[in-house]
């Protein structure tokens, strides 16, 4: 029995200034992740993609349906014994880390302070602390930053930071919002191969929002496409070229693959044709 | 046949170009930028210019010693009451009663506006019950309400220190509750996620956040506090500053007047100058993130 995240049917209503101003953000979304699955949506801006990221986290609770965390073996939909609801996610918490786009670190603290602050939160001794979060720092390659003010490092490094400070929490989950949206894209190819090594090395639930076609396809074991008006999921795809890379180690190679082309061309029409019908 | 000659006019029409649109900047510097440029040098000869304007217009007798003494009828005051004293103080005595009520009034007002100000911007009942009130009497001169604050507290210390205290209170509150606001929701977003209770993302997170907005607040309440503190000598004091400058204008002792206007001058730049430091120490990342 591993742990599981599973949403069934959850729709989401922004109220508006009257009723029929209403907005609804998600529709009847169904989704189910379990340990290992990697996670990807994508789709236009409006379709609901931050949304669904807050629900897991538990920011926001759903308008209608479930969402639950627990020890699950079986598939969806989610068990409901005796019409008691068990290991609903209510808000959020530890087992969830999330990386924001940007703005999420704290300023007053150094680089090794915003990466140990989950511990410090937690109780956990100066000693223990440092040592756990210098782990994180050298696994992303700031080791030798660690004394740095944040908001001296360039935009990537502060990614990298937000990303060693969710995983110095040890979660079960990792919600990672547009991490990558605003670096140049070298930066960004490295950084998709660093997250792709975490996943491997620590075997977390994934989910990862993204606006790139191309990012989507490389990083996941399954792709969600998501649409507007209301906010669902329309495709689903399973996925395979991230454990691609991790085998031959050339990201390049399965990027410029007839598979990846092929996919990425296939994924692109679905996602123009969403644009042209709104 | 024209005043000037090509040479000249060119250069007339030159200066006026540069001041219809700057030329490209030097590089380290942005070009556009609103007050480019350092303006140390001129400050210091605007206050080097104003003083020699002062000793000319006094020495040359442009303007009567009654309405402004010399510098140095000013200097030999302040030597003079430093040491013999004035209105039965010393100095120093006058300093350090204006220097107790600000500064007690201020620690009263910090150990109370920033907590409710904080209380303000993260809780709806706390802002629900002090929003009027703050916001009712915050435009009020506090010469309007001083014979009320009289009435309630008497002619005591208490009245000095009440009035100074609450032109303080307004700028801490407001500024301790917009800095609340200032703190990125992601910040906190982050916290919660990292399994933060409420207590901790107050402390860990929204206070840190509000620091800048506090200090800048901190800044401004003390100007209003030494603004108050004539008012609030005005009522049978016996030493301070503002006494000081009252009494003396009352016998039309003018370089007293002069010298104790520059003397509360010179203590609010030497608590601004130190907030500055402080806030350099404290929050170095003010305005980069």
């Amino acid at each position: 029995m591993s742990l599981r995240l599973q949403i069934h049917d959850v729709s989401v209503v922004y109220p508006g200034q009257r009723q029929d101003q209403n907005v609804t953000a998600l529709s009847g979304v169904t989704l189910d992740i379990g340990a290992g699955d990697f996670v990807v949506a994508l789709g236009a801006s409006g379709c609901g993609k931050t949304t669904l990221l807050n629900l897991m986290a538990g920011f926001i609770r759903p308008s209608s349906g479930v969402i639950t965390l627990g020890n699950y073996n079986s598939q969806l939909p989610v068990t409901l014994a005796d019409g008691e609801l068990r290991d609903q996610v209510t808000g959020p918490g530890a087992e969830r880390g999330v990386v924001f786009q940007k703005h999420a670190l704290l300023p007053w603290l150094n680089v090794i302070d915003n990466v140990a602050f989950g511990l410090k939160l937690r109780g956990v001794g100066k000693g223990e602390r440092t040592e756990r979060a210098l782990h994180f720092l050298e696994l992303t390659g700031l080791a030798e930053f660690r004394d740095h003010a944040v908001y001296q490092l360039s935009g990537g490094m502060q990614q990298r930071v937000g990303i060693a400070r969710a995983l110095t929490n040890d979660p079960h989950m990792l919600l990672l919002d547009e991490p990558l949206g605003a670096l140049d894209a070298l930066t960004r190819e490295r950084l998709q191969e660093l997250i792709l090594q975490i996943w491997q090395r620590t075997a977390k639930m994934m989910f990862f929002i993204t606006h790139d076609v191309e990012e989507a396809l490389f990083m996941g074991t399954r792709l969600i496409i998501m649409s507007p008006r209301p906010g669902r999921i329309t495709h689903e795809f399973e996925l395979d070229f991230g454990r691609q890379y991790l085998a031959c180690g050339s990201a390049r190679q399965v990027k410029a693959s007839p598979a990846f082309i092929a996919l990425r061309e296939q994924v692109l029409g679905i996602i123009h044709g969403d644009e042209e019908a709104a | 046949m024209s005043l000037l000659d090509d040479k000249q006019r060119d250069a007339v029409l030159r200066t006026f170009k540069q001041l219809g649109r700057a030329r490209s900047a030097r590089p380290g510097e942005q070009y556009g930028a609103p007050g480019n440029g350092s303006s140390g040098w001129l400050s210091l000869m605007t206050v080097i210019a104003l003083f020699a304007l002062w000793q000319v217009a006094t020495s040359a007798g442009w303007v009567k010693p009654l309405f402004l003494p010399s510098p140095e009828a000013v200097w030999q005051q302040f030597i003079e009451v430093s040491q013999e004293g004035f209105a039965d103080a010393t100095l120093l005595t006058h300093i350090g009663w204006s220097a107790l009520r600000v500064f007690g009034a201020f620690v009263l007002a910090l150990l109370t506006a920033v907590p409710i100000g904080i209380m303000m911007g993260v809780n709806r009942i706390a802002r629900g019950i002090f929003d009027p009130i703050v916001e009712f009497y915050r435009p009020l001169p506090p010469l309007a309400y001083l014979p009320l604050v009289v009435i309630w507290m008497g002619i005591g210390e208490g009245s000095k220190v009440l009035l100074i205290y609450l032109a303080m209170f307004a700028p801490l509150a407001l500024s301790a509750r917009a800095g609340v606001r200032s703190v990125a929701i992601e910040q906190i977003h982050a916290a919660y996620s990292m399994g933060a209770s409420r207590r901790q993302v107050l402390v860990h997170v929204i206070m840190p956040a509000a620091l800048p907005e506090i200090l800048t607040g901190m800044r401004i309440a003390i100007g209003f506090g030494w603004t108050t503190l004539v008012a609030a000598e005005m009522v049978a004091a016996t030493a301070g500053l503002g006494f000081m400058v009252l009494s003396a204008s009352k016998f039309m002792v003018t370089d007293v007047v002069v010298m104790g206007i520059l003397v509360i001058g010179f203590m609010a730049l030497l608590f601004d100058l130190a907030m500055r430091w402080l806030e350099r120490r404290w929050v170095p990342w003010k305005g980069k993130v």
